[in-house]
């Protein structure tokens, strides 16, 4: 049984919300709607911007689980064998496997006078299989010019574009980018003593180091560029199926004795440190803002309710003169209270979920180091409309509870 | 029914105090109506407030069927002022967001009936007031003279010991005036208990008794 003064309450809520000025409401409704993105979306940009930057590198380089050399070694030791035994995991969709080696990329030098500054960028050289990098990654999507690397392809090379100055935003001292080089551009390629010369085939355009500070080439090629015939990888990047999480695989991978000859991590092992700390930085600064937010949108509403009982000062009086009692009328500040942030969050959350969040994936903001997105978690935006709402019924019942605790006949009558 | 010992209600300003009632001897009996007169700033508003439990005396006592109401606590007094009194004020001060219906079914509503049975015996006062019309509308949709109409409907519904009125007629034409006083001798004949303050003579006449009030004394009783 609903307790009488709830009733009470709800029956004065329900008759003031309806025959209020719907322009008022509409206004209140506005104010909870701003707050309401103001609590997601603020801290939603803000992470949204890293995890914009951790789905590139996941997407992009590490795929979900990432095999790589152990800090003592320069190559997987038995990669075959790993290999191998990650193609037997049943949540494996794909994987591939990369060479690498830090090389010097040279160009200009066809017409390079001795007193002319070299022109030179150091760089990683990856050799890849281009159909299974691609399954796994598909960077080729990021291509911006030219065309991404066949089997068959001899001398071609694909390069980062942090290699090439024309693609570099920022002049950074310390980092040496290749001048006047485009497709079909000839480069030689710098490894150890051996040294080789390349066609530009592509230029991949990525935010994610990785890609954009790297130069890929068949991996036929690769190893007969740096004489390596045994078949030892440096990095094996695994696609798990959609549904399995990638940590089962992790495991799998170390219970089958890989850990011993590699590194074995997840996504989201590999992220540098750096990378949480500022996740969490982030993450602080949003909860920041949204905790401003929160208290924005507490003073907003007590003022609503406390210009709202003050100017009914008189009928509240009247309420308590013919023997309504207190309680239910502070009940109905708080119904009305809570129909504003619910309101207020309904519609947040239809803009939020139906529009803002599609657009955000569909038009990513452009920051320098990643492809900002809103990420807004189902469990995160409820426990927020909760907090809205808690805030709002406190921020409602004070103001009422301070004009019905008046004199009663000094409401009636309207003095001081 | 109601009496009251020595009746005392002083206000302070500052650091001037002034006393509006000074030490009223009164007693009113079951069934009883009975006007109370007196010019402006007599003390016949406050004399009412004191009565119906809407302010607190300054000194003195106010017995209302045997209780002692400076015992009462502030819940105490809205659940006396809920089951035993009804009140018809001045500007009928009725809640400008409740249809005439919902006006009058809100305090049987409080007193706990259902909402079908609220209306039911609302709509059934409203209409013996000739206001059956009437029922969804706004206070703003009806005329000075039936929004008191629904404001006596209000404070009878519930069927109260002791009917207070202060200045009924006040902000009403001759027409309306009559009607809304038509009303409360019916309310009489039927042994309704009312105080009335009104300073409209041909009114207080009505009554069985007219109580004169003047700078906070009762200065005279005249019998109707």
């Amino acid at each position: 049984m609903i307790p009488l003064n709830v009733r009470i309450g709800f029956f004065l809520a329900l008759r003031a919300l309806r025959r209020a000025s719907l322009w008022t409401t509409s206004l209140i409704i506005f104010v909870m709607v701003l707050t309401f993105l103001n609590l997601v979306v603020i801290s939603g940009i803000l992470v949204g911007l890293l995890q914009g930057a951790v789905d590139a590198v996941r997407t992009e380089y590490t795929s979900d689980v990432i095999v790589s050399t152990l800090s003592d070694k320069s190559y997987i030791e038995n990669s075959q064998n790993v290999i191998a035994l990650a193609e037997e995991l049943p949540g494996v969709e794909a994987l591939t496997s990369r060479y690498r080696e830090a090389s010097r990329l040279e160009a200009g030098y066809q017409t390079r006078k001795e007193s002319d500054k070299p022109n030179i960028a150091n760089a990683l050289i990856i050799g890849i299989d281009p159909q299974k990098e691609d399954e796994v990654t598909g960077i080729s999507k990021d291509l911006i010019e030219g065309e991404f690397l066949v089997a068959g392809d001899y001398d071609k090379i694909v390069l980062g574009n942090y290699l090439l100055k024309q693609y570099m935003i920022i002049d950074t001292p310390g980092l040496a980018t290749l001048e006047d080089v485009g497709i079909g551009s000839k480069i030689r390629i710098h490894v150890g003593d051996v040294i080789r010369e390349v066609t530009v085939k592509g230029i991949l355009k990525s935010k994610v180091d990785e890609i954009a500070l790297r130069a890929f080439m068949v991996d036929s090629q690769f190893r007969s560029l740096i004489g390596r015939n045994d078949g030892n990888v440096d990095e094996i990047a695994i696609k798990v199926k959609s549904g399995v999480d990638p940590v089962q695989v992790r495991d799998a991978l170390k219970l089958r004795g890989v850990g011993s000859v590699a590194r074995v991590q997840t996504f989201e092992d590999a992220q540098p440190q750096a990378f949480k700390d500022i996740i969490n930085t982030f993450s602080m600064l949003g909860t920041m803002f949204s905790s401003i937010g929160l208290v924005v949108a507490s003073v907003t509403i007590f003022i609503v309710i406390f210009v709202n009982a003050l100017t009914r000062r008189k009928f509240i009086g009247i309420l308590k003169g013919i023997g309504i009692n207190g309680n239910a009328i502070e009940i109905s500040y708080i119904f009305q209270s809570i129909f504003y942030a619910v309101i207020g969050s309904v519609v947040g959350l239809a803009l939020v979920y139906g529009f803002l969040v599609p657009y955000f994936l569909a038009h990513p903001i452009d920051f320098p180091f990643s492809d900002g997105i809103l990420v807004a978690p189902l469990g995160q935006t409820f426990f927020r409309v909760g907090l809205l709402i808690v805030a709002t019924v406190v921020a409602g019942y004070i103001p009422a509870w301070m004009i019905i605790r008046k004199n009663t006949l000094d409401s009636i009558l309207g003095r001081n | 029914m109601i009496e009251t010992k020595q009746l005392v209600k002083t206000f302070k300003n500052g650091d001037i105090f002034t006393s509006v009632l000074k030490g009223i001897d009164f007693r009113v009996g079951e069934g009883e109506w009975i006007a109370i007169m007196g010019r402006s700033g007599a003390g016949k508003s406050t004399f009412l407030y004191q009565i119906s439990l809407l302010d607190d005396p300054t000194s003195g006592e106010v017995d209302i069927d045997g209780h002692d109401t400076h015992m009462m606590s502030a819940h105490e007094k809205m659940h006396f002022r809920l089951s035993k009194f009804g009140f018809v004020f001045q500007d009928y001060a009725l809640l400008p967001e409740l249809t005439a219906l919902e006006n009058v079914a809100l305090p049987l509503l409080m007193q706990g009936l259902s909402k079908a049975s609220a209306y039911a015996k609302s709509t059934e006062a409203l209409t013996s007031a000739e206001l059956g019309h009437r029922v969804g509308n706004l206070p703003s949709q009806l005329s000075g003279g039936e929004q008191q109409r629904v404001s006596i409907v209000r404070a009878v519904a519930h069927e109260p010991k002791i009917l207070f009125a202060d200045e009924p007629t006040a902000n009403l034409d001759n027409e309306s005036s009559k009607r809304i006083m038509e009303i409360f001798r019916e309310l009489h004949k039927r042994g309704q208990t009312i105080i009335m303050v009104t300073h409209e003579e041909q009114y207080a006449k009505m009554t069985e008794r007219i109580i004169h009030l003047d700078d906070g004394r009762i200065i005279s009783e005249t019998k109707n």
